[in-house]
């Protein structure tokens, strides 16, 4: 064998369970967990003589997809029919898109240690979800229809990748476009992203090898893992001088291997042609551009605006972005005028941890953006005080109060008045003793001592600031 | 207090303007017996015994109904009987009865395709054209023998058995819809819907001397209507005049949000008219279609009807049909393709046939359909599965989908120059049962004059125009441009309104 090195390459098939809340040919609604059956009709159930009537919210979808990831968007797309026999598809076919799916020709951008890197999109196709086999020792098989006609997108990229640490990445920023899209909500355990990977492996040079297909990868981790695993294998059987069988394998997670469902031998002739109960789409121009106006902002387009527009430090810009709802918030809460930075350590902060206290995920958040700009405003200007700031940060967050009653009720309000600041520090000066001695023998500790009796004796609201200057003005003196 | 039959009243209140020659009993056509119901003169309830008996008494016969719903239908009668008291309009046949193909979803009452496959098979919902029919008022009385799945021209091939011609009953009444046309040329009901997607309105309409309306590929919901070839299959009306099937056809094309292929924008408004003469009026007359194969009697008979257009005005210009040699052959694979895969879902794993040897999955799916469906069927799934299977896509459906386009661009340019194309239906008159269900080619190729329909997706009625010397019907077809239902409809009254051949009705008293 040559000595030149093994090369990995990787295509992803990336299926994405659509938001739309009703299902692609019906109104049943999509949805997880409910109990079998319950979320289905004649259409979705495939009864004969039922016709689909597609839901246009999961065109609008694929299109704001492929308008992100940079695809041409097929204005008189076609659906078609892949037909096969299997219990969890009740007519016995899918409707999909084989001819002349919705998008094409895209790309998207990954971070590799070599910098950035295309990965192209070759198309974006519409389909619908089968439903589930329910695999019971007592009752054998058990058919559950509920996600039936389930909206799904099927992102196809080119082989373009090298290895689990570019898939990741892709995977990740996929993840992110399409939660910030709103269109998925990008949950792998729950199945609402799922992953198919090809990888094959060859010489540095040599063409293309045999590739296998990988299927059931139910989380990032397992993604990794299958991708090492099967780029292994294929190598050592390489290297031996055997050779790689074309087939669709099955991940086993729990055991960390492989193994061979079908092989190309053995694969099913789908007989695509075209869905005649559907018309061709006739996607306008009017409602493209609508939709390009109406695309949100993305997070890589947040980060970058955070950074250069508001200052935030790359750190911050990413825990404002890891979560779609923390940096609405953010938008929402600097739009009410306050102060950027201020606002951001506010959330990535304060915010996140009364967040993890209450066991709450960021999009279960509901928090008034006007009360937190105004509190943020308030610490800034000095009115309130950072232990005050906080107090009433978790009052607004837990009981919806409104700041600046909590604020006067609790007496928060910061002390600017020299004449009280004075009163109290002399009363302090005058019941310590020991430490303003201490103070003036050098030990300079005792001043933080003073300062906290007279805060105190403020109840907390001094200015800090003020009230060292007042105590420094009395050793001076 | 009504006592009358409706024989009577309609004796006594009809008259003919041609004395129909084979009448044994007078029964009313479907808007005069709706009229009558209007005037009070006698009961939906009157009219349900009517036609239940003559179909206890003639079905056996005939074989025309594979499930009667007497039930359901005196509960809708009394609620429609209601709405008459109270002098409500329903529509033009409300207290109507009608009775339905096999293949068309009805709520709780069988819906089998007359095939073993879905034996037992009782929808959970209505065709949409059902639910019109009921808004209208009309009556659902039963379900209506056919060929399997709607594949064939002769109703023999289904679980049911043969249907048999109302003129000879040793003859086959065609098919797909032979019950419909069976029954409503028997009188056993007013009106039928059928469906066609080669032929299987007009033909049977052909064979047992009635009127039909294969209505524009769009422009009658097929929800419901369970699938044989979903781009060309469309439900119909079936009856005894062209009056009683536009009334029927205006309520069933109303507007339908679950069929995408449907686009009326509102349901057809056929104007009253009574008009006498055609002038102006261009016909085509395809002179390729009356070559080879064509019986001679058949062949006379569409010619002495285009005489009697030409009588009324209109002129008839011959013209040869384009791509005739390619018409079956695309109509066979592109119809066999769809039904390949729309057939797949029959499993007996929710409803229908589950054999009772499967073992396993695969056996589940192998024996059940093989058991389940009749040899005709298989032969079109097998058909089908061919012509789309990884190599021969290209080859065959693909090349069959150029050809329907060549065909529906021939058709658009033939209705630049002519409006209407008058031809055979069928190159026969009803043929014994048992003569062509061994040769399916033969069979196929008597599709020729009717699939061109289908394919370019345009409305075609089938008129009685006579009979042959062994005293069966013999019909024609009449071709218009898409959704030029109103101008058929016409013309179809100025032809029916000179010539009586769609008044006379066979002897039934067997």
């Amino acid at each position: 064998m040559s000595k030149t090195a093994w090369e990995t390459v990787i295509g992803l098939e990336v299926h994405a369970e659509l938001l739309t809340g009703s299902k692609i040919f019906c109104s049943c609604a999509t949805s997880f967990g409910d109990a079998p059956n319950t979320l289905v009709c004649p259409i979705c159930s495939g009864m004969p003589g039922t016709l689909p009537k597609l839901n246009q919210s999961v065109v609008e979808y694929a299109i704001r997809l492929g308008l992100v990831l940079n695809c041409e968007i097929t204005k008189n797309c076609k659906f078609d029919r892949k037909n096969y026999f299997y219990p969890d598809l009740p007519k016995a076919y899918q409707v999909s898109q084989l001819y002349s799916p919705i998008c094409r020709n895209g790309y998207l951008e990954i971070e590799t240690e070599a910098g950035q890197k295309i990965i192209r999109i070759s198309e974006i196709h519409m389909e619908e979800d089968a439903g589930k086999l329910i695999h019971d020792k007592r009752d054998g098989t058990l058919m559950d229809f509920n996600r039936c006609g389930t909206p799904l997108l099927e992102i196809v990229t080119e082989p373009d990748f090298e290895n689990e640490v570019e898939v990741l990445d892709f995977l990740e920023k996929m993840r992110e476009i399409l939660v910030y899209l709103n269109i998925c909500d990008g949950k792998m355990q729950e199945g609402s992203l799922r992953c198919d990977i090809n990888l094959s492996v060859k010489k540095e040079g040599a063409e293309l090898g045999v590739r296998t297909e990988m299927k059931n990868l139910n989380s990032f981790k397992a993604v990794a893992r299958a991708i090492g695993d099967e780029a292994l294998r294929q190598t050592q059987i390489l290297s031996r001088g055997g050779f790689i069988v074309q087939e669709t394998r099955r991940w086993d997670d729990d055991n960390g291997l492989s193994y061979a469902m079908r092989s190309k031998e053995n694969a099913q002739d789908y007989r695509y042609f075209p869905e005649p109960d559907l018309l061709p789409l006739n996607i306008s121009e009017a409602w493209l551009s609508e939709i390009k106006k109406s695309l949100p902002e993305l997070a890589h387009e947040k980060r970058s605006r955070y950074q250069n527009d508001h200052g935030i430090t790359p750190k911050d810009t990413f825990a404002l972005t890891e979560d779609k709802s923390l940096a609405d918030l953010f938008d929402d809460v600097i739009k009410n005028g306050a102060d950027p930075q201020e606002s951001a350590h506010l959330i990535c902060g304060e915010i996140k941890r009364l967040l993890n206290t209450a066991g709450l995920a960021p999009k279960e958040l509901r928090i008034d953006a006007k009360k937190l700009a105004q509190l943020v405003n308030l610490v800034i200007k000095g009115e309130i005080n950072r232990s005050a700031y906080k107090e009433t940060v978790e009052a607004v967050f837990n009981f919806d109060v409104c700041p600046l009653e909590y604020i006067e009720t609790k007496g928060l309000r910061m002390q600017n008045d020299d004449n009280l600041i004075k009163k109290a520090a002399a009363y302090v000066l005058e019941e310590n003793p020991g430490a303003v001695s201490d103070y003036r023998s050098g030990k300079d500790k005792a001043l933080g001592f003073l300062i906290g009796q007279t805060m105190k004796e403020l109840k907390g609201t001094g200015n800090p600031g003020a009230v060292k200057k007042v105590l420094l003005d009395y050793f001076e003196a | 207090m009504i006592t009358n039959s409706v024989t009577d009243i309609v004796e006594n209140s009809v008259t003919h303007s041609v004395a129909p020659s084979i009448t044994h009993s007078v029964a009313p056509s479907a808007l005069e017996l709706a009229a009558l119901l209007k005037a009070k003169k006698i009961s939906v309830a009157e009219v349900l015994d009517h036609y239940f008996g003559a179909i206890e008494k003639t079905d056996p016969h005939l074989n025309s109904f594979l499930a009667l719903a007497k039930e359901s239908a005196l509960a809708q009668a009394k609620i429609v009987q209601e709405k008459l008291n109270l002098n409500e309009t329903l529509s033009s046949l409300a207290g109507v009865p009608i009775a339905i193909k096999d293949n068309i979803s009805t709520q709780g009452i069988k819906t089998a395709c007359a095939s073993k496959m879905l034996d037992g098979y009782v929808p959970v919902y209505d065709a949409s054209v059902v639910t019109k029919l009921k808004q209208a008022g009309m009556i659902v009385i039963g379900k209506l023998n056919m060929d399997e799945f709607a594949m064939g021209g002769s109703s023999e091939t289904g679980i049911g058995g043969p249907v048999h011609n109302p003129w000879d009953l040793s003859r086959v009444a065609g098919g797909s819809s032979g019950g419909s046309a069976a029954a409503v040329a028997a009188r056993l009901v007013p009106l039928a819907l059928g469906s066609d997607t080669g032929g299987s309105i007009r033909q049977p309409c052909s064979f047992c001397g009635i009127t039909g309306i294969k209505p524009t590929y769009g422009a009658v919901s097929r929800y419901g209507l369970i699938a044989y070839a979903s781009s060309l299959d469309q439900i119909g009306p079936m009856g005894v005049n062209i009056d009683d099937c536009a009334a029927l056809l205006k309520i069933i094309s109303g507007p339908c949000e679950k069929d995408s292929t449907w686009v009326l924008d509102k349901p057809f408004d056929f104007k009253e008219s009574q008009p006498n003469r055609l002038d102006g009026v261009k016909i085509g007359l395809p002179i390729n279609y009356f070559a080879d194969g064509i019986d001679k009697e058949v062949a006379e008979s569409v010619l002495r009807a285009a005489k009697e257009f030409e009588n009324a005005g209109a002129t008839i210009c011959e013209f040869e049909m384009p791509l005739l040699d390619y018409v079956i052959p695309t109509y066979y694979i592109i119809a066999c393709a769809e039904a390949s895969s729309n057939l797949s879902r029959y499993d007996g794993l929710k409803y229908g046939h589950l054999s009772k040897n499967a073992n396993t999955l695969d056996e589940i799916y192998r024996l059940s359909r093989s058991e389940g469906f009749g040899i005709e069927t298989k032969r079109r799934i097998m058909l089908g599965s061919f012509v789309l299977s990884s190599g021969y896509y290209e080859a065959y459906y693909q090349k069959a989908l150029k050809a329907r386009a060549l065909l529906k661009k021939a058709y658009d340019q033939l209705f630049e120059q002519y409006n209407f194309i008058i031809s055979p239906v069928a190159p026969t008159s009803a043929y014994r049962h048992g003569e062509n269900i061994t040769d399916p080619l033969k069979m196929y190729i008597a599709d020729l004059y009717t699939v061109g329909a289908n394919l370019a997706g345009l409305p075609a009625v089938s008129l009685p125009c006579g009979f042959d010397s062994e005293g069966l019907p013999l019909g024609f077809q009449l071709c218009g441009n898409a959704f030029k239902e109103a101008d058929l409809i016409m013309a179809s009254r100025v032809y029916q309104a000179r010539t009586g051949h769609h008044l006379k009705k066979p002897e039934v008293d067997f």
